[in-house]
């Protein structure tokens, strides 16, 4: 069984003092519902993710007790991607016809934390200060452009191109173009990584109608086909955040695996995308998440971003509705907001930033702690 | 002024020349640190304890420029605190340790380091925490 997203709805990224999660989460819905001319009592089950919200099915308070099987989920990270892929599973498994994922979440602003112990790591680890992801971004990409040859200016040119994006884009959080220069000169976080490099945690919420792909057109003349939507955890070896240890063996991380399992499934390759979200946690992220997920050998980013290639008019446009960075990253809302703005362009609907050229294929990745990863492949 | 570790079993202690405590698995030979009772490789439960190399090389590193948050980080915070080096030092035939660096200037990879104890804060009783650092070897940082 195919499954086919009819709708997409977004409560736009950002602060907002008088709005709590939930509230967040049941706007979405309502747009998503009524992108695809459906309404609630229509919904046959649900999935929700959230980080900060323990129950965020207490959104049917909002929208009504239907009584319909909903299901909360958290995947760090990857956790948008998980309910995505858990609710086109449960279609794909002929148990329902039509359901929705939603993810919602509200963060206070700072780096996440936690308790190390809840990761399986020691106290001491966090009592040192290690138990923190901007400086493993930091070392990641760090050690990167040592192996690669990719420079500071890149990072920068990447983070500015997130930012024009997200000017373009009325929902999203950043919306001020910044220079290179004004990326290069904020202040030092995590060396290479300065302030204006990274994401930051906020507001917000995102959701998505699925049906069976022999019933889309019931509800929309512009169906898009979920031809993939995959998890992955590290593997031994993998260079992870949250390592106090790492093993001499190296192997990839878990988004390489996801995206090759992702392409396999969908019987596509990198070079059939038309347009790409990539988890941008910092500039860095973008670059290495490039070659991770297949489209480019390690190092061509320098040249490839040099040469406007990741713009929106460019060879393989990344984060056209300016990513994470310009976004910001409500955990359990992040990967489905990288799934409404790919619905949007494969719909040519993205208006100002809408890729040339009638794209057919776009492509979702999220990655976080504590090494997890999920891709999704939409085509028309 | 007592000088007590960050915590028990992470290094030696007291010793004048300090190791880290891993442990290896005795089916696989897989090396962690710290000590762990199972084997995350082979699922083993036969693991031994192992004192470490103290000398290796700069696998990873970046700096940290701002106060983590606290909890759990329980070091100086505000106007104490003082940007460090954090990296990934390479025991060659061993595991690779992420650490504390003792200095945030000329780190490069690859560079030959060695374990130092460094102090890291003073307790509710006074007494100063020390941790384990690397440090490159022959600077007088």
């Amino acid at each position: 069984m195919d499954v086919a997203i009819v709708g997409v709805g977004l409560h736009p990224f950002g602060r907002f003092a008088d709005r709590t999660g939930i509230d967040m989460g049941a706007i979405a819905i309502r747009r998503a519902l009524a992108d695809a001319g459906v309404a609630w009592r229509d919904i046959q089950f649900a999935f929700a993710g959230s980080y900060e919200i323990d129950n965020p099915d207490a959104v049917v308070a909002l929208l009504g007790l239907t009584g319909i099987p909903f299901t909360n989920a958290y995947n760090g990270c990857a956790t948008a991607a998980s309910v995505l892929a858990l609710a086109a599973d449960t279609i794909r498994l002929g148990e329902h016809d039509l359901g929705i994922a939603v993810g919602m979440d509200k963060h206070l602003p700072g780096a996440f934390s936690s308790d190390p112990r809840l990761y399986a790591c020691p106290s001491w680890y966090g009592e040192l200060g290690h138990f923190l992801t901007p400086k493993f971004f930091g070392m990641k990409i760090n050690k990167y452009m040592h192996d690669h040859g990719v420079s500071a200016m890149t990072l920068a040119r990447v983070a500015a191109k997130n930012y024009r994006n997200g000017a373009r884009n009325p929902n999203a959080f950043r919306r001020k173009p910044l220079s290179e220069e004004e990326i290069l000169g904020s202040r030092m976080l995590n060396h290479p990584l300065t302030q204006y490099m990274f994401c930051s945690p906020d507001e917000g919420a995102a959701a998505v109608v699925l049906c069976r792909a022999d019933q889309a057109h019931r509800y929309t003349d512009k169906p898009i086909y979920l031809r993939a939507s995959v998890v992955r955890t590290r593997r031994l070896g993998a260079f992870e955040v949250h390592s106090p240890w790492l093993p001499i063996e190296e192997t990839v991380g878990p988004t390489v695996d996801a995206s090759r399992a992702a392409f396999e499934k969908a019987g596509i390759g990198p070079a059939d995308v038309d347009v790409i979200q990539l988890q941008d946690t910092d500039a860095g992220a973008e670059v290495i998440h490039l070659a991770e997920n297949g489209f480019c050998a390690d190092g061509d980013q320098e040249a490839l971003v040099a040469a406007g290639e990741l713009e929106i008019g460019g060879r393989l446009p990344v984060n056209t509705d300016g990513g994470l960075i310009a976004n910001g990253e409500p955990i359990g809302a992040s990967g489905l907001r990288q799934v409404h703005e790919v619905v949007l362009q494969l719909r040519g609907q993205a208006g100002d930033r809408q890729v040339p050229g009638a794209p057919k294929v776009g492509y979702t990745q999220l990655y976080g702690a504590p090494g997890v990863a999920g891709v999704s492949i939409l085509s028309v | 002024m007592a000088r007590v570790p960050v915590a028990e079993g992470v290094f030696t202690w007291p010793a004048d020349e300090p190791r880290l405590i891993g442990s290896r698995c005795a089916a696989c030979g897989i090396v962690t640190f710290p000590t762990q009772d199972s084997c995350p490789r082979c699922a083993s439960t036969e693991m031994a304890e192992r004192l470490l190399s103290r000398r290796g090389r700069l696998w990873a590193w970046t700096t940290q420029e701002f106060p983590p948050p606290s909890p759990p980080y329980s070091g100086p915070t505000g106007a104490a605190f003082v940007p460090y080096g954090v990296g990934y030092v390479e025991l060659p035939g061993e595991v690779r340790v992420e650490t504390r660096l003792t200095t945030t200037e000329h780190l490069e990879i690859g560079i030959d380091m060695e374990l130092v104890l460094v102090p890291f804060r003073t307790d509710d009783d006074g007494n100063e925490v020390v941790t384990f650092a690397f440090r490159p070897v022959g600077g007088a940082r």
